[in-house]
């Protein structure tokens, strides 16, 4: 099959993909790590454990005076966790800036992410999900743009998700707050801010999961190659 | 080559010397402002230094918030404390009056001040949330002497730009800048919730830094030395934390 010169993805897409790819999963890792110093959550200002939690993940911690069902205690990761969590969260947050910035300049959001109005109706959208739904591996021109569903899905992701996630970790932050006070006050207290954090966090491993899902059956090769040289096959119509 | 890749080329080495020179400009500018944390070394030193200068630069002079009495902490958590020992309790049996909280380093007075003159300085009170780095939290109302009233008293050299302070558990020392040793809500503290501090909160004298996770607001506090040269500590890390892997500034 013919390759196109054009990139499938630019330059910047591609870079700023796998440096958020690199970034995320180091803040899963860590964020999961330092949940397992106090696995319980609450809303509201202020929680610990003489007072009543939301809920509890059922895990053992890593503080003995932590209450949990094991025997246990894990030993402490915090350190070197929060250490680079907090250095992935830059990567993350300078890396989204300039994919953000530059996407709203070059019309990389306009062209390739909004969809198109008449493709917003509930009947196209229930169509796009029912499709999905089939598992149909999509068709060839599909290569070339993204459809109603993985546009709306990428929208909400870059647009509420990573957004939100970033909000709330500010809100967490006793320095920022003091600064910023309304960024923790909208969101009813700092306890409130860490447990959305926690939720925000599964929102996007679901979307990975779904995205890597995908991609699969999208073809895993054409798909990777694409997002990491910028090359995919030529639509059928160009042959 | 294509006249769009030289072209490409070019603006990419151009972007890359102004970054890089950008940066040895930063690095300097950093330097020079104090912006750059004793931890700064090492793998994580370009977050630590990032989250450091950028927490300096826009919350320099903001104050911790303050709650109503109404949200203090019903049941608020001492968190596990290690045996004290027997000097500890000696102490406590004489109801802490032979306590001591020396001052001294670049001081043009050091001081050894008992507790009774700690309380007779001038007192403020302030509620505010006090967040473990673990996750948990609880509000209070502290009460104590403001820190930057005990660095007036001792006529603290204008070169000063820590403030290092020890603990009666001799593995736990802090230190803080002087943004957060003058700072308004920072206080050596011996009243909680209008009572004494209790044992188990760091009574008889508690060093609160409101605007830093709760390791900074080291317990049992004996000591304060102030100095321009962060680095004579310990590992010359700033603090014992980072020697146990935990970051130095704690703003998060």
């Amino acid at each position: 099959m013919a390759e196109t010169p054009r990139p499938r993805h630019s330059i910047l897409v591609r870079v700023t993909h796998w440096l958020i790819t690199l970034a995320f999963l180091a803040l899963l890792v860590s964020g999961l790590e330092i949940v397992v110093s106090h696995p319980r959550f609450y809303w509201g200002e202020v929680g610990n454990v003489n007072t009543a939690p939301l809920f509890q993940i059922p895990i053992p911690s890593s503080r003995n005076l932590v209450p949990t069902a094991y025997g246990y205690v894990l030993p402490d990761q915090n350190g070197w966790s929060r250490y680079l969590h907090f250095q992935s969260a830059w990567v993350l947050v300078l890396v989204a800036l300039l994919y953000g910035l530059a996407g709203l300049f070059n019309g990389h959001f306009r062209r390739n992410l909004l969809p198109s109005l008449s493709d917003v109706s509930p009947k196209r959208l229930a169509s796009s999900i029912v499709e999905h739904f089939r598992f149909k591996r999509p068709r060839a021109e599909e290569a070339w743009s993204y459809n109603l569903l993985q546009r709306l899905a990428y929208l909400l992701v870059i647009f509420v998700l990573f957004p939100m996630i970033i909000w709330t970790g500010l809100a967490m932050s006793p320095s920022f707050v003091s600064a910023v006070p309304a960024a923790v006050n909208f969101l009813g207290g700092q306890q409130s801010a860490r447990t959305l954090h926690f939720f925000l966090t599964w929102a996007l491993v679901l979307f990975v999961l779904v995205h890597i899902f995908m991609v699969f059956l999208a073809g895993f090769r054409s798909r990777m190659r694409a997002m990491i040289t910028g090359r995919a096959p030529e639509p059928l119509e160009r042959v | 080559m294509s006249k769009l890749s030289r072209r490409a080329l070019i603006t990419t080495g151009m972007v890359a010397t102004a970054s890089a020179s950008g940066l040895v400009v930063a690095a300097k500018l950093a330097k020079r402002y104090g912006l750059i944390p004793p931890d700064s070394g090492g793998i994580y030193g370009p977050g630590e230094t990032l989250t450091y200068a950028a927490q300096r630069l826009l919350t320099r002079h903001s104050l911790a918030r303050e709650f109503s009495r109404s949200q203090i902490s019903a049941k608020p958590f001492a968190n596990e404390v290690t045996p004290l020992g027997d000097g500890f309790q000696r102490l406590q049996q004489g109801a802490f009056a032979d306590w001591r909280l020396v001052v001294d380093g670049l001081v043009a007075r050091p001081a050894s001040f008992s507790l009774a003159e700690v309380k007779s300085f001038p007192r403020r009170s302030h509620i505010t949330m006090i967040q473990c780095e673990e996750g948990w939290s609880y509000i209070a109302e502290w009460t104590g002497v403001p820190l930057s009233d005990v660095l007036e008293r001792v006529g603290a050299a204008p070169q000063v730009r820590y403030v290092v302070y020890r603990s009666f558990q001799t593995d736990w020392w802090e230190s803080i800048d002087m943004a957060d040793a003058l700072h308004p809500q920072t206080l050596l503290t011996y009243g909680m919730n209008g009572g004494e501090l209790p044992v188990g909160f760091g009574g008889p004298l508690r060093m609160r830094v409101t605007r830093q996770l709760g390791y900074k607001s080291l317990k049992y506090v004996t000591q304060l030395t102030l100095t321009d040269n962060i680095k004579q500590f310990g590992k010359g890390l700033g603090s014992a934390e980072p020697e146990g892997g935990y970051a130095w500034y704690a703003g998060a």
